[in-house]
Protein backbone atom coordinates (compact mmCIF):
# COMPACT_ATOMS: atom_id res chain seq x y z
CA UNK A 1 0.00 0.00 0.00
CA UNK A 2 1.68 3.52 -1.21
CA UNK A 3 1.80 6.62 1.79
CA UNK A 4 -0.78 9.11 0.28
CA UNK A 5 1.06 12.33 1.49
CA UNK A 6 -0.79 15.74 0.71
CA UNK A 7 0.88 19.20 0.55
CA UNK A 8 -1.08 21.62 1.50
CA UNK A 9 -1.12 25.39 3.04
CA UNK A 10 -4.59 27.16 2.43
CA UNK A 11 -2.50 30.09 1.68
CA UNK A 12 -1.59 30.32 -1.83
CA UNK A 13 2.51 31.38 -2.91
CA UNK A 14 4.03 29.52 0.18
CA UNK A 15 5.80 27.20 -1.64
CA UNK A 16 3.64 24.11 -1.82
CA UNK A 17 4.76 23.12 -5.53
CA UNK A 18 8.00 23.59 -4.87
CA UNK A 19 7.52 21.51 -1.40
CA UNK A 20 5.95 18.95 -3.39
CA UNK A 21 8.44 18.81 -6.33
CA UNK A 22 11.13 18.61 -4.12
CA UNK A 23 9.90 15.92 -1.02
CA UNK A 24 8.99 13.87 -4.48
CA UNK A 25 12.20 14.14 -5.97
CA UNK A 26 14.11 13.31 -2.68
CA UNK A 27 11.77 10.27 -2.10
CA UNK A 28 12.86 8.42 -5.47
CA UNK A 29 16.50 9.64 -4.95
CA UNK A 30 15.78 7.72 -2.01
CA UNK A 31 15.02 4.76 -3.97
CA UNK A 32 11.15 4.90 -3.31
CA UNK A 33 8.95 4.95 -6.26
CA UNK A 34 7.24 7.55 -6.35
CA UNK A 35 4.69 9.95 -8.55
CA UNK A 36 3.36 13.48 -7.77
CA UNK A 37 0.09 14.29 -8.33
CA UNK A 38 -1.12 18.32 -9.41
CA UNK A 39 -4.24 18.55 -7.85
CA UNK A 40 -4.70 22.62 -9.13
CA UNK A 41 -6.94 22.30 -11.76
CA UNK A 42 -7.16 25.26 -14.76
CA UNK A 43 -3.81 26.68 -13.02
CA UNK A 44 -1.28 23.30 -13.32
CA UNK A 45 2.14 24.59 -12.59
CA UNK A 46 3.96 21.26 -11.27
CA UNK A 47 5.14 20.30 -14.64
CA UNK A 48 6.95 23.42 -14.57
CA UNK A 49 8.24 23.25 -11.85
CA UNK A 50 9.31 19.82 -12.50
CA UNK A 51 10.63 20.96 -15.91
CA UNK A 52 8.60 18.53 -18.36
CA UNK A 53 5.86 20.63 -19.19
CA UNK A 54 6.51 19.79 -23.17
CA UNK A 55 5.71 16.18 -22.17
CA UNK A 56 2.15 16.81 -21.21
CA UNK A 57 -0.17 15.21 -23.82
CA UNK A 58 -2.70 13.67 -20.92
CA UNK A 59 -3.83 14.56 -17.83
CA UNK A 60 -5.54 13.69 -14.38
CA UNK A 61 -8.84 15.14 -15.16
CA UNK A 62 -8.38 12.92 -18.84
CA UNK A 63 -7.86 9.75 -16.48
CA UNK A 64 -10.59 10.61 -14.09
CA UNK A 65 -13.51 10.56 -16.84
CA UNK A 66 -12.13 7.48 -18.94
CA UNK A 67 -10.81 9.25 -21.42
CA UNK A 68 -7.14 8.05 -21.37
CA UNK A 69 -5.64 5.48 -18.84
CA UNK A 70 -2.66 6.06 -16.59
CA UNK A 71 0.32 4.91 -18.28
CA UNK A 72 -1.04 7.70 -21.25
CA UNK A 73 -1.19 10.44 -18.95
CA UNK A 74 1.96 9.50 -16.41
CA UNK A 75 4.78 11.38 -17.29
CA UNK A 76 8.42 9.90 -16.36
CA UNK A 77 10.55 12.24 -15.19
CA UNK A 78 13.69 12.73 -16.45
CA UNK A 79 16.07 12.06 -13.61
CA UNK A 80 14.84 9.25 -12.06
CA UNK A 81 13.40 5.94 -12.69
CA UNK A 82 11.86 5.67 -9.75
CA UNK A 83 9.69 9.15 -10.30
CA UNK A 84 6.62 10.13 -12.24
CA UNK A 85 4.59 13.43 -12.43
CA UNK A 86 0.47 13.23 -12.94
CA UNK A 87 -0.49 16.60 -14.20
CA UNK A 88 -3.52 18.83 -13.81
CA UNK A 89 -5.60 19.67 -16.71
CA UNK A 90 -5.53 23.34 -17.76
CA UNK A 91 -8.92 23.32 -19.47
CA UNK A 92 -11.26 21.68 -17.17
CA UNK A 93 -13.07 22.95 -13.96
CA UNK A 94 -12.23 21.92 -10.48
CA UNK A 95 -15.44 20.12 -10.35
CA UNK A 96 -14.16 17.70 -12.23
CA UNK A 97 -12.29 15.86 -9.40
CA UNK A 98 -15.20 13.82 -8.15
CA UNK A 99 -14.51 12.15 -4.40
CA UNK A 100 -15.03 8.43 -6.62
CA UNK A 101 -13.13 9.58 -9.42
CA UNK A 102 -9.78 10.67 -7.25
CA UNK A 103 -10.56 7.83 -4.96
CA UNK A 104 -9.82 4.99 -7.86
CA UNK A 105 -6.70 6.50 -9.21
CA UNK A 106 -5.53 6.75 -5.84
CA UNK A 107 -6.19 3.32 -5.72
CA UNK A 108 -4.58 1.88 -9.28
CA UNK A 109 -1.61 4.17 -8.11
CA UNK A 110 -0.89 2.61 -4.90
CA UNK A 111 -0.83 -0.79 -6.78
CA UNK A 112 2.52 0.92 -8.14
CA UNK A 113 4.20 3.41 -6.21
CA UNK A 114 5.28 3.19 -2.64
CA UNK A 115 4.77 7.02 -1.93
CA UNK A 116 1.68 9.48 -3.91
CA UNK A 117 2.31 13.34 -3.16
CA UNK A 118 -0.38 15.25 -3.87
CA UNK A 119 0.24 19.03 -4.90
CA UNK A 120 -2.45 20.98 -3.31
CA UNK A 121 -4.21 24.02 -4.85
CA UNK A 122 -4.79 26.76 -2.65
CA UNK A 123 -7.76 27.92 -0.95
CA UNK A 124 -10.23 25.15 0.58
CA UNK A 125 -12.31 24.54 -2.22
CA UNK A 126 -12.83 21.47 -4.34
CA UNK A 127 -9.62 21.06 -5.54
CA UNK A 128 -7.94 21.68 -2.38
CA UNK A 129 -10.16 19.28 -0.13
CA UNK A 130 -10.42 16.21 -2.80
CA UNK A 131 -6.28 16.47 -2.70
CA UNK A 132 -6.18 16.05 1.09
CA UNK A 133 -9.32 13.28 1.43
CA UNK A 134 -7.48 10.36 0.85
CA UNK A 135 -4.18 11.32 2.74
CA UNK A 136 -1.99 9.46 5.35
CA UNK A 137 0.27 12.11 6.09
CA UNK A 138 0.00 15.88 5.56
CA UNK A 139 2.23 18.50 5.08
CA UNK A 140 1.44 21.81 5.66
CA UNK A 141 3.46 24.15 4.05
CA UNK A 142 3.86 27.86 6.40
CA UNK A 143 5.30 30.54 6.32
CA UNK A 144 6.45 32.67 9.08
CA UNK A 145 3.80 35.27 8.57
CA UNK A 146 0.44 35.91 10.10
CA UNK A 147 -1.82 34.87 6.99
CA UNK A 148 0.05 31.99 6.52
CA UNK A 149 -0.52 30.68 10.19
CA UNK A 150 -3.93 31.17 10.31
CA UNK A 151 -4.83 29.73 6.99
CA UNK A 152 -2.83 26.29 8.01
CA UNK A 153 -4.91 26.42 11.32
CA UNK A 154 -7.83 26.53 9.20
CA UNK A 155 -6.27 23.47 7.08
CA UNK A 156 -5.71 21.74 10.16
CA UNK A 157 -9.32 21.47 10.84
CA UNK A 158 -10.01 20.34 7.74
CA UNK A 159 -7.88 17.64 7.96
CA UNK A 160 -9.63 17.13 11.67
CA UNK A 161 -13.08 17.06 10.20
CA UNK A 162 -13.40 17.01 6.35
CA UNK A 163 -10.95 14.13 5.43
CA UNK A 164 -11.99 10.06 4.78
CA UNK A 165 -9.59 9.00 8.16
CA UNK A 166 -11.69 11.99 10.16
CA UNK A 167 -14.92 10.49 7.96
CA UNK A 168 -14.43 6.87 8.90
CA UNK A 169 -13.02 7.70 12.20
CA UNK A 170 -9.89 5.79 11.57
CA UNK A 171 -6.25 6.90 12.57
CA UNK A 172 -6.34 10.67 12.20
CA UNK A 173 -3.74 11.80 9.43
CA UNK A 174 -0.66 12.40 10.80
CA UNK A 175 0.27 16.23 10.61
CA UNK A 176 3.07 17.89 9.62
CA UNK A 177 4.75 21.38 9.89
CA UNK A 178 7.17 22.51 7.18
CA UNK A 179 8.38 25.98 7.23
CA UNK A 180 9.35 27.69 4.04
CA UNK A 181 11.15 31.30 3.36
CA UNK A 182 12.41 31.06 6.66
CA UNK A 183 15.24 34.11 7.63
CA UNK A 184 16.71 33.98 10.25
CA UNK A 185 18.46 37.08 10.51
CA UNK A 186 14.91 38.81 10.23
CA UNK A 187 13.96 36.28 13.49
CA UNK A 188 17.34 37.49 15.20
CA UNK A 189 16.08 40.87 14.88
CA UNK A 190 12.41 40.45 15.93
CA UNK A 191 11.48 41.29 12.75
CA UNK A 192 9.74 37.43 11.66
CA UNK A 193 7.98 34.52 14.15
CA UNK A 194 10.85 31.38 14.98
CA UNK A 195 10.56 28.54 14.41
CA UNK A 196 9.42 27.95 18.42
CA UNK A 197 7.20 30.70 17.99
CA UNK A 198 5.04 28.80 15.11
CA UNK A 199 5.10 25.40 16.21
CA UNK A 200 3.89 26.80 19.67
CA UNK A 201 1.08 28.34 17.30
CA UNK A 202 0.11 25.31 15.49
CA UNK A 203 1.31 22.89 17.99
CA UNK A 204 1.74 20.12 15.35
CA UNK A 205 5.16 18.16 14.53
CA UNK A 206 7.97 20.41 12.60
CA UNK A 207 9.27 18.46 9.78
CA UNK A 208 11.11 20.51 8.48
CA UNK A 209 13.05 24.43 7.65
CA UNK A 210 13.41 26.22 4.76
CA UNK A 211 16.02 28.80 4.52
CA UNK A 212 14.46 32.15 2.30
CA UNK A 213 17.18 31.19 -0.98
CA UNK A 214 17.88 32.74 -3.99
CA UNK A 215 18.68 28.85 -5.35
CA UNK A 216 14.33 28.39 -4.81
CA UNK A 217 13.87 30.76 -7.86
CA UNK A 218 16.72 29.50 -9.69
CA UNK A 219 15.47 25.98 -9.89
CA UNK A 220 11.83 26.83 -11.12
CA UNK A 221 13.73 28.97 -13.57
CA UNK A 222 15.08 25.69 -14.98
CA UNK A 223 12.57 23.46 -14.16
CA UNK A 224 14.50 21.58 -11.70
CA UNK A 225 13.26 20.70 -8.21
CA UNK A 226 14.94 22.58 -6.13
CA UNK A 227 16.68 19.40 -3.89
CA UNK A 228 18.55 18.44 -7.03
CA UNK A 229 20.62 21.95 -6.40
CA UNK A 230 22.37 20.03 -3.30
CA UNK A 231 24.76 23.22 -2.75
CA UNK A 232 22.53 25.43 -1.94
CA UNK A 233 20.77 25.77 1.23
CA UNK A 234 17.30 25.27 0.58
CA UNK A 235 17.75 21.73 -0.95
CA UNK A 236 19.76 20.35 1.53
CA UNK A 237 17.08 21.64 4.10
CA UNK A 238 14.50 20.04 1.70
CA UNK A 239 17.29 17.21 1.75
CA UNK A 240 16.61 16.71 5.41
CA UNK A 241 13.20 16.99 5.38
CA UNK A 242 12.95 14.07 3.10
CA UNK A 243 15.35 12.03 5.37
CA UNK A 244 13.04 12.95 9.08
CA UNK A 245 10.15 11.55 6.46
CA UNK A 246 11.51 8.44 6.28
CA UNK A 247 12.04 8.41 9.90
CA UNK A 248 16.24 9.20 10.03
CA UNK A 249 16.46 11.89 12.70
CA UNK A 250 18.20 14.49 11.15
CA UNK A 251 19.07 18.05 13.13
CA UNK A 252 17.46 20.75 11.99
CA UNK A 253 20.39 23.17 9.72
CA UNK A 254 20.14 27.04 8.31
CA UNK A 255 18.25 28.28 11.86
CA UNK A 256 21.32 30.48 12.80
CA UNK A 257 22.36 33.76 11.13
CA UNK A 258 25.46 32.77 8.81
CA UNK A 259 28.20 34.74 10.47
CA UNK A 260 30.21 37.13 8.51
CA UNK A 261 33.46 37.17 8.89
CA UNK A 262 35.66 40.16 9.48
CA UNK A 263 36.66 40.58 5.64
CA UNK A 264 33.17 39.96 5.15
CA UNK A 265 31.97 42.60 7.20
CA UNK A 266 34.86 45.41 5.69
CA UNK A 267 34.51 43.93 2.04
CA UNK A 268 30.94 42.68 2.07
CA UNK A 269 29.91 39.60 0.40
CA UNK B 1 22.02 58.49 15.16
CA UNK B 2 22.05 54.82 13.92
CA UNK B 3 23.44 54.28 17.24
CA UNK B 4 20.71 56.02 19.12
CA UNK B 5 18.13 54.03 16.83
CA UNK B 6 19.95 50.65 17.90
CA UNK B 7 19.32 50.97 21.54
CA UNK B 8 15.96 52.69 21.05
CA UNK B 9 14.77 49.73 18.92
CA UNK B 10 15.63 47.37 21.61
CA UNK B 11 12.55 48.89 24.26
CA UNK B 12 9.67 48.55 21.78
CA UNK B 13 8.60 44.63 22.09
CA UNK B 14 9.25 43.37 18.62
CA UNK B 15 6.61 42.98 15.19
CA UNK B 16 6.99 39.36 15.52
CA UNK B 17 5.97 39.00 19.28
CA UNK B 18 3.14 41.50 18.67
CA UNK B 19 2.18 38.60 15.19
CA UNK B 20 2.83 35.64 17.96
CA UNK B 21 0.10 37.35 20.62
CA UNK B 22 -2.41 38.26 17.93
CA UNK B 23 -2.15 34.38 16.08
CA UNK B 24 -2.43 33.19 19.65
CA UNK B 25 -5.83 34.61 19.87
CA UNK B 26 -7.29 33.99 16.62
CA UNK B 27 -5.95 30.42 16.06
CA UNK B 28 -7.51 29.48 20.21
CA UNK B 29 -10.52 31.49 18.30
CA UNK B 30 -10.84 29.15 15.80
CA UNK B 31 -9.86 25.61 17.08
CA UNK B 32 -13.08 26.71 19.69
CA UNK B 33 -15.33 26.88 17.28
CA UNK B 34 -13.86 23.72 15.18
CA UNK B 35 -15.19 21.67 18.08
CA UNK B 36 -19.07 23.03 18.13
CA UNK B 37 -21.26 20.75 16.95
CA UNK B 38 -22.66 21.20 12.97
CA UNK B 39 -26.01 22.58 13.88
CA UNK B 40 -24.21 25.41 16.42
CA UNK B 41 -24.25 28.55 14.14
CA UNK B 42 -27.78 27.80 13.14
CA UNK B 43 -28.65 27.85 17.06
CA UNK B 44 -27.00 31.01 17.69
CA UNK B 45 -28.59 32.72 14.72
CA UNK B 46 -31.86 31.31 16.36
CA UNK B 47 -30.90 32.07 19.86
CA UNK B 48 -30.29 35.87 18.56
CA UNK B 49 -33.60 35.90 16.39
CA UNK B 50 -35.44 35.29 19.74
CA UNK B 51 -33.74 37.98 21.92
CA UNK B 52 -34.12 40.28 18.98
CA UNK B 53 -38.11 39.94 19.28
CA UNK B 54 -37.25 41.79 22.90
CA UNK B 55 -34.21 43.82 22.29
CA UNK B 56 -32.36 45.20 19.44
CA UNK B 57 -28.91 43.16 19.43
CA UNK B 58 -26.37 43.01 16.96
CA UNK B 59 -24.74 39.59 16.14
CA UNK B 60 -21.46 40.59 17.60
CA UNK B 61 -22.95 41.44 21.50
CA UNK B 62 -23.99 37.95 21.36
CA UNK B 63 -21.28 35.19 22.35
CA UNK B 64 -22.13 31.58 22.76
CA UNK B 65 -19.73 29.16 23.59
CA UNK B 66 -19.22 25.40 24.31
CA UNK B 67 -16.93 24.27 27.15
CA UNK B 68 -16.48 20.77 27.41
CA UNK B 69 -14.84 21.21 31.11
CA UNK B 70 -14.76 17.53 31.66
CA UNK B 71 -15.38 14.46 29.92
CA UNK B 72 -19.33 13.89 30.89
CA UNK B 73 -19.78 17.99 31.41
CA UNK B 74 -20.16 20.41 28.29
CA UNK B 75 -21.76 23.84 29.10
CA UNK B 76 -23.52 26.25 26.76
CA UNK B 77 -22.39 29.52 27.93
CA UNK B 78 -24.44 32.59 26.32
CA UNK B 79 -23.23 35.85 27.04
CA UNK B 80 -25.22 38.83 25.72
CA UNK B 81 -24.33 42.25 26.03
CA UNK B 82 -27.30 44.40 26.32
CA UNK B 83 -27.28 47.86 24.68
CA UNK B 84 -27.48 51.03 27.14
CA UNK B 85 -30.61 52.55 28.28
CA UNK B 86 -31.00 55.74 26.06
Amino acid sequence: MAQIIVVTSGKGGVGKTTSSAAIATGLALEGHKTVVIDFDIGLRNLDLIMGCERRVVYDFVNVINGEANLNQALIKDKRSNNLFILPASQTRDKDALTKEGVGKVLEDLSKDFEYIICDSPAGIEQGAMMSLYYADIAIITTNPEVSSVRDSDRILGMLQSKSRRAEQNLEPIQEYLLLTRYSPKRVTTGEMLSVEDVEEILAIELVGVIPESQAVLKASNSGTPVILDNESDAGKAYSDTVERLLGNNVPLRFLEEEKKGLLKRIFGS
Amino acid sequence: MALIDYFRSKKSPSSASLAKERLQIIVAHQRSERDTPDYFPKMKQEIIEVINRYITISEDQVSVNVDQNDENLSVLELNVTLPEDK
